[in-house]
């Protein structure tokens, strides 16, 4: 059952991937992504991570996507859909992303999970995710999660200093 | 208690507020920083000085100024009596020289500027004398060095001015370089550059000999010898005295101050400062005196014929300071100070005077056309007289008492002692007639200029006759902290009193002499003095006719000639120096150094940078894509080595 | 079961396809999504390993990514209006001032 599942995600995902940087308008790219996001949050699920499959379609689909299709609306779909898809020398990038690929899979090929800590899935499933999550993240990541927040706060300041018109 | 060290900060601080404010916001107002920062430091100055009298010595150091293993030196201050006799002459004469200044550099374009460097001089000045250590005093002595330069060389546009700058800069190179060996020396010989230790180990180097040249050379000589070369470059002593009469190109505030009462007064205080090191070799101690001696009576011979009024003063500098190197020699260090000290007084007075002449006639320096000053210039006849009267050593004034000290010890050092004090004797007659050539012929006779400079003659405004003032009481009064015991008991005085502070640092002179062998000598010097002064106003009364007719005989003809060309030192320097260094640069150093290599790596480097980046523009696309691409490229290189040492 | 290099041979993939993305298209909004694409195989490969090995680590960076990611697409996305705006421009090859 879990093969068919994990092979269902995987090829959904890979070529939903494939989808969104092939298509011409930019429409199509962002449900593809859509749909993407929500396939990665199931994947999340499969790995017993709750709240981050949460986190992911909520953030991901639900916010980031939004401001992609807001960005998409000023641009003009109509010329978008007659000019060329890929800059003139794509052909280049090919080899080197091949190479590239090659590297990190020889690279990865050992990689074994050597390590094995506290969070077993019985601790989870006893504590709830969320729960388990929550106590890591505010007794040992506290100072990164500040940041965090410092971070997206400079973030909004910027998104509008950026996108606001200049007052002449 | 550490005001001290502010004695020379404080000037620094009026250099650099001049040198960024200057040009925009002080202007002609430059002298509101420069003056009060150095009268402050003048009175910190004469604080420490009371200091000092009371019984105190500081010697501290501020601040570590390079650490490098066994290699340690700092900013430190030593305080000690000879200090405290620079550190009046210094600030005194600075203070007073800047006060002056006010009045003649008033609506010079560069006004900023040139109290900028009075001030730097000043600070790099304190630094020297202040010192407790070698390279501290190599510094300040480097720095008084730079100050001097930029100083004669302040009329830039005028060429003989940049060219006397340079002159000043190339000659001291020779001094500087033997001095800076000396230091170096030191340090491989006592580990350390700090007076204290070198000065309480120095006795135990004596005898040591090193191999040099495949001779073998007395350490201490040698040591001394090379600080003495930076004292021949600093203080004009022959060979290397060309530079001081070109230096008078520079304002004539600074030859008084510089050039006459300070800077060339370091290599005497250098030398009375490494007095352990000298007195522990013969050879050195008369190297020294035979060169003062012999300076002396050179440059006051040159003194004689000269008609350019500051160019006779500086003669006559360069002349003084040769007896200040024969009391050192002798071992009279005590003497030479004091010499030192009268002389800041009544030198940089007869300058301050000949610039307050200048002053008023428009910067004429020739002493031919001029005459008659005396009743249109009250002050300025009146203390150049009392300088001059000084300077010849008559009874009373402050340069009797250091020259006849001079002489007297001179006298009791042997047989060559004998014969530098004929010479010293017979310099203090040239000084006394070209002193008095001066005041006979500039400001006695008639008035030889034109009817328009005569009607234009004034006397200098306050700000100028004050200064003026001042220094002659110096010129004056200087001079009674030193009175010999002869004649202090004649008086009722306690005598000595200079030398006897003195005597912690320098000692006391080795020879004692006996009372009728100092009133002989004494004596003597009076007479050449005034016989000086004398024939002076007897050969120059009127329009001279007198000096012209002697001027007939052939002989006196042909050494007239001679003295007029300053013995063709300066012929003698073009031909074996300057020539074949112009011949070298042209020939060797533009054709194959500068076109063949230098100018080759300079064009060549570029050409090739030029020709690489030609290829490689065309991969800057300025498409982030393609950066991006070889960012991936990067990357799978990186991986790929990483995976290649695994 | 389900091996975790599978998972990491998945991420590969995604990864490869956005960098690929990234390197060849003209639209710069695609340019952003291929970003995103390439920081959701880096999550998937992190939650992967976290599962594998019992810790919670690797999905504290995973929420920390994808706060970064909302951070960055908001601000990318302004400077893209920013350029709409100013050069009338959407596409990569519009803009190269960087060649001097």
């Amino acid at each position: 059952m879990q093969y068919i599942f994990f092979a269902y995600l995987s090829v959904a995902i890979i070529g939903l991937s494939i989808f969104i940087i092939t298509r011409k308008n930019p429409v199509h790219s962002v449900l593809g992504m859509l749909f993407m996001f929500i396939h990665v949050g199931a994947l999340y699920l499969f790995l017993n991570a709750e709240f981050l499959a949460a986190v992911q379609v909520i953030v991901y689909a639900g916010a980031i996507l939004v401001l992609f299709l807001f960005a998409i609306m000023i641009l003009n779909i109509k010329e978008e859909l007659q000019t060329e898809l890929f800059i003139g020398s794509w052909v280049m990038a090919i080899p080197v992303v091949m190479g590239l690929l090659i590297m990190l899979f020889l690279g990865l090929r050992a990689v074994k999970a050597g390590y094995t800590g506290l969070h077993n899935i019985d601790y989870i499933k006893t504590m709830t995710h969320t729960k388990a999550f929550g106590k890591e993240l505010f007794a040992n990541y506290l100072l990164p999660f500040e940041v965090i927040s410092v971070i997206l706060l400079v973030a909004i300041v910027g998104a509008i200093v950026l996108a606001k018109r200049r007052l002449r | 208690m550490r005001y001290y060290a502010l004695i020379p900060f404080l000037p620094l601080l009026g250099f650099l507020i001049n040198i960024i404010f200057g040009r925009g916001l002080l202007k002609h107002r430059a002298h509101w920083i420069s003056v009060p920062v150095v009268g402050l430091s003048m009175v910190l100055g004469l604080m420490t000085v009371r200091e000092v009298i009371s019984g105190n010595v500081i010697n501290e150091d501020l601040y570590s100024w390079v650490i490098s293993g066994d290699f340690k030196v700092s900013v430190g201050f030593l305080i000690d009596q000879l200090t405290a006799v620079m550190l009046v002459v210094v600030t005194v004469v600075s203070f007073l020289v800047h006060v002056y200044s006010i009045g003649y550099m008033h609506g010079d374009p560069g006004f900023y500027r040139f109290f900028a460097y009075l001030n730097l001089f000043t600070f790099s000045m304190l630094m020297l004398i202040m010192s407790n250590n070698f390279l501290q005093l190599y510094f300040g002595w480097e720095a008084v060095g730079l100050c001097s330069y930029l100083l004669i060389g302040y009329w830039y546009q005028k060429k003989s001015a940049s060219d006397a700058g340079k002159k000043a800069f190339i000659v001291n190179r020779f001094g500087d370089f033997g001095f800076g060996l000396g230091v170096i020396l030191i340090f491989l010989t006592f580990g350390t550059l700090h007076y204290a230790p070198v000065f309480g180990s120095v006795s135990s180097i004596a005898g040591k000999t090193v191999v040099l040249f495949g001779y073998e050379i007395d350490l201490i000589t040698l040591i001394a010898l090379l600080l003495f070369c930076g004292a021949i470059g600093k203080s004009a002593q022959i060979p290397l005295h060309v530079w001081l009469p070109d230096a008078m190109e520079g304002p004539t505030p600074v030859s008084a101050l510089i050039h006459a009462a300070t800077m060339v007064t370091a290599g005497v205080f250098m030398v009375a400062r490494c007095n352990p090191i000298f007195n522990l070799s013969e050879i050195a101690l008369t190297v020294v005196a035979v060169t003062g001696a012999v300076t002396a009576l050179f440059a006051a011979t040159i003194g004689l014929v000269q008609n350019d009024i500051k160019r006779i003063i500086a003669y006559s500098t360069i002349s003084q300071l040769g007896y200040m190197f024969l009391a050192c020699g002798v071992g009279a260090y005590g003497a030479g100070i004091f010499h030192l000290y009268t002389h800041a007084f009544f030198k940089a007075l007869l300058f301050l005077g000949a610039g307050s002449v200048m002053h008023a006639m428009a910067g004429e320096l020739d002493i031919w056309k001029m005459g008659g000053l005396k009743n249109k210039m009250r002050i300025t006849y009146v203390t150049m007289l009392l300088a001059s009267l000084s300077i010849s050593g008559i009874p009373g004034f402050a340069g009797f008492f250091s020259k006849d000290e001079i002489l007297y010890q001179t006298y009791l050092k042997g047989d060559l002692g004998k014969v530098l004090w004929l010479m010293g004797t017979v310099t203090a007659l040239l000084t006394a007639f070209y002193s008095f050539r001066i005041i006979s012929v500039a400001f006695h006779g008639r008035f030889r200029g034109s009817h328009p400079e005569e009607h234009h003659l004034h006397e200098s405004p306050p700000v100028m006759t004050i200064p003026l003032v001042l220094l002659a009481i110096g010129a004056v009064a200087a001079g009674w902290v030193g009175i010999p015991p002869l004649i202090g008991e004649a008086i009722g005085l306690h005598g000595a009193w200079f030398y006897e502070f003195l005597s912690p640092v320098v000692g006391h002179p080795s020879e004692e002499g006996s009372h009728s062998v100092e009133l002989m000598v004494m004596t003597l010097s009076i007479i050449a003095g005034i016989a000086g002064i004398i024939l002076a106003f007897y050969l120059y009364r009127g329009d001279a006719e007198r000096a012209k007719a002697l001027l007939k005989r052939p002989f006196l003809k042909k050494i007239h000639t001679v003295l007029w060309n300053k013995y063709y030192v300066d012929e003698f320097y073009h031909l074996i120096v300057v020539r074949p260094a112009l011949w070298t640069a042209r020939t060797v150093i533009e054709a194959v150094t500068d076109i063949g290599i230098i100018e080759a790596i300079v064009n060549g480097v570029p050409k090739t940078i030029g020709r690489f980046s030609e290829r490689l523009r065309a991969i800057q696309t300025g498409l982030v894509n393609h950066y991006a691409i070889f960012m991936v490229g990067a990357m799978f290189f990186i991986l790929a080595f990483i995976l290649m040492v695994k | 079961m389900i091996e975790l290099r599978w998972y990491i041979w998945l991420s590969l993939i995604v990864f490869t396809i956005g960098m690929l993305g990234f390197l060849t298209r003209r639209n710069l909004i695609i340019i952003f999504m291929s970003v995103e694409l390439m920081l959701n195989a880096v999550n998937i490969n992190l939650v992967a390993m976290s599962h594998y090995m019992q810790d919670m680590r690797g999905q504290m960076l995973t929420l920390f990514v994808i706060a970064v990611a909302a951070a960055e697409a908001a601000i990318g996305l302004a400077i893209l209006i920013a350029l709409f705006r100013t050069k009338a421009a959407g596409h990569v090859d519009e803009v190269t001032e960087l060649r001097g």
